[in-house]
């Protein structure tokens, strides 16, 4: 019966690929990241990134210390960075998009993004970003908890104490546009100030620039806590890929695991778009793609989707620094500028197959 | 003989809306029971009663002694399987690890499959005809496969108790009957029973021990079909006209004929 071999070869093919995509995630990242911190305006051979690596590590002086400053503290800080806010990101689309059964979730639809921009912008606005480093991200920190627990309480208030995922997406969307316009308006005001304005625009593009260790000690745990929070929940997400009811029947505490995800969820938005800016993209269209190979299981899935978020980002940060060296392309521009037509070829060329299957 | 699963006096209603009133009914092992009655009667709703996803406002629901609501999740579901009315259209999966999430309740947080659990999960694609689906994509497959798949994951957590939220609507003919010869061969080997919302009263009639039926948000009766099926039930719960015969089994089958006027 020809069908069934056809059928029998899709699978393995789509089997093949997906341990291709498992396989090749850990290398990629090793040399993104090894790209990422040897690419740039300084010309810094591998060899002597490592032993300027080397010299840092150990404690002795560096004869060339410009090179350790140069991929100690600019470089690497923000390699990492932008691999754990990547990640982060992707991580959070990829948990938003099981939880809501819903491809277009993505990390801005809860409120969470653009309560942190709001905060952000507050921030800035108010002169304290420009007298404290942790200023800006607090700022960022606190509007997304304050929106997620908004989303949340009404959610909650409206369902008489359950929280239903309609109503949780409807109350996101309704608060993210509320946020969205008091953000721009708080641009409007600032714009007679052009550096305050500029710096608000810059930082509403998202970006790595001049992004430092403690960025990445401010925003790396809670991204990465709330990653874990998320990804000890991927068998419940799977099953509630079956509907709210199927799932219970197969022992799921739905509202909970609702709650948990969204704490979860919150957490790493908050934090990833307290040190790096609203960087869009990311957490949209990596789970989006990483699904159309390796599936639906979160399990695989979501620490698929970090790391994949995290090559992404750094990769594009490669190209945000590079393409018009020594001036800087605001990454969120550059992740949106390759993600698009990305998403685009594999949405219309599985739109085909499925067609012609 | 203990009931495996029992609705003691259950009522249920949202605000200002009584759903259902002092429903009473026991599940024996081996047992298929139907649940029949009009379009929003609450069938549905005493499912979700029966799992543990509503709480009865009076009365409860006995699972082999213990009340449901001092069940934990996990617990339910290792004792009851529901299968909804309505699946997702688009769901992500393919065949098999649609079924294989039917295991979870079986697994700890972070087990992975045993081999118990890929044997039942063929078992429960063998036996609704899917085995030759199970690499596939759900979004592949035809309305009545994804529907058979479905009942598989139901199967394959080999609770006790199933529950079926109309498990033949979109099914042919073929599939129809082999649907619930299922459910009979399956109720009859181990001890386990299932309760069954249908529409069609003849396969009702055919194949299930008893029919439960609700009409006005109460129990209407809870018999043997010969018992139920009369001219004169079906003309003041459905509000038709109806023949009742019998099929050379002697097992009645209706016939309905024409809607009655509605009375005054």
């Amino acid at each position: 019966m020809p069908p069934v071999r056809n059928d029998a070869a899709r699978a393995s093919r789509a089997r093949a690929s997906a341990r291709a995509v498992e396989a090749a995630a850990l290398p990629a990242a090793v040399a993104v990241l090894v790209l990422a911190t040897t690419l740039g305006p300084a010309h810094i051979s591998l060899r002597e990134a490592v032993t300027a690596l080397g010299h840092r590590l150990s404690g002795h002086p560096d004869p060339h210390a410009w090179r350790e400053t140069v991929i100690w503290s600019v470089r690497l800080p923000r390699a990492l960075l932008g691999f754990v806010v990547g990640g982060g990101l992707a991580v959070a689309g990829a948990a938003l998009q099981g939880l809501f059964r819903n491809p277009l979730a993505d990390p801005g639809i809860l409120g969470v993004s653009t309560g942190a921009s709001l905060g952000a912008v507050l921030a800035i606005y108010g002169g304290l970003a420009a007298r404290a480093v942790w200023a800006l991200p607090a700022g960022s920190f606190a509007g997304a908890a304050v929106n997620a627990l908004l989303v949340f309480a009404l959610a909650a208030r409206r369902g008489r104490g359950r929280v239903f995922t309609g109503t949780l997406l409807l109350i996101g969307v309704a608060l993210s546009a509320l946020a969205v316009s008091f953000t721009t308006f708080v641009l409007s005001v600032s714009l007679d100030s052009y550096d305050v304005g500029r710096q608000i625009v810059y930082w509403l593009l998202g970006g790595l620039e001049g992004r430092t260790w403690d960025h990445l000690l401010l925003g790396g745990p809670a991204v990465l806590v709330g990653a874990a929070v998320v990804l000890a929940q991927a068998r419940e997400l799977d099953a509630l890929l079956l509907g709210e009811l199927a799932a219970v029947s197969v022992g799921i505490d739905v509202a909970r695991v609702r709650v948990r995800v969204v704490l979860g969820v919150s957490l790493v938005v908050g934090a990833a778009v307290a040190v790096a800016g609203p960087i869009g993209f990311v957490g949209l269209v990596v789970p989006h793609v990483l699904r159309l190979v390796v599936g639906a299981r979160h399990r695989v899935l979501v620490p698929l989707s970090f790391v994949g978020g995290g090559v992404f980002v750094v990769a594009a940060d490669i190209f945000a620094r590079t393409l018009l060296a020594p001036a800087e392309i605001p990454v969120g521009i550059v992740t949106a500028a390759l993600g698009t037509p990305v998403f685009l070829a594999l949405l219309v060329r599985r739109e085909a197959a499925a067609v012609t299957a | 003989m203990t009931s495996l699963l029992a609705a003691e006096g259950v009522t249920f209603g949202y605000p200002g809306r009584e759903v259902l009133r002092d429903v009473s009914f026991a599940l024996s092992a081996g047992e298929l029971v139907a649940l029949c009655g009009p379009n929003g009667v609450g069938k549905s709703t005493l499912l979700r009663l029966l799992i543990g996803l509503h709480a009865p406002r009076a009365g409860r629901v006995a699972l082999g002694g213990a009340s449901l609501g001092s069940l934990r999740r996990r617990e339910i579901a290792r004792r009851v399987a529901l299968l909804p009315q309505e699946s997702p259209p688009d769901l992500p999966l393919t065949a098999r690890e649609t079924v294989a999430l039917g295991r979870l309740p079986h697994l700890g947080r972070s087990e992975p499959e045993r081999p118990a659990d890929v044997a039942a999960v063929e078992a429960a694609l063998a036996a609704t005809d899917t085995a030759a689906l199970a690499e596939r994509p759900m979004t592949e497959l035809s309305g009545g496969e994804r529907h058979r798949v479905h009942l598989a994951r139901a199967l394959a957590q080999e609770a006790p108790v199933l529950l079926l939220d109309e498990p033949v609507a979109g099914l042919d003919l073929v599939h129809q009957l082999q649907a619930l010869e299922l459910l009979r061969a399956t109720v009859g080997g181990a001890a386990r029973a299932a309760v069954v919302a249908l529409h069609d009263l003849s396969l009702a009639a055919r194949y299930c021990d008893r029919i439960l039926l609700l009409a006005g948000g109460a129990l209407r009766a809870d018999a043997p079909p010969a018992a139920v099926l009369t001219p004169e039930t079906l003309a003041g719960v459905f509000g038709v006209r109806a023949e009742v015969r019998a099929d050379e089994a002697g097992r009645p089958y209706v016939v309905p004929l024409a809607p009655l006027p509605r009375g005054p």
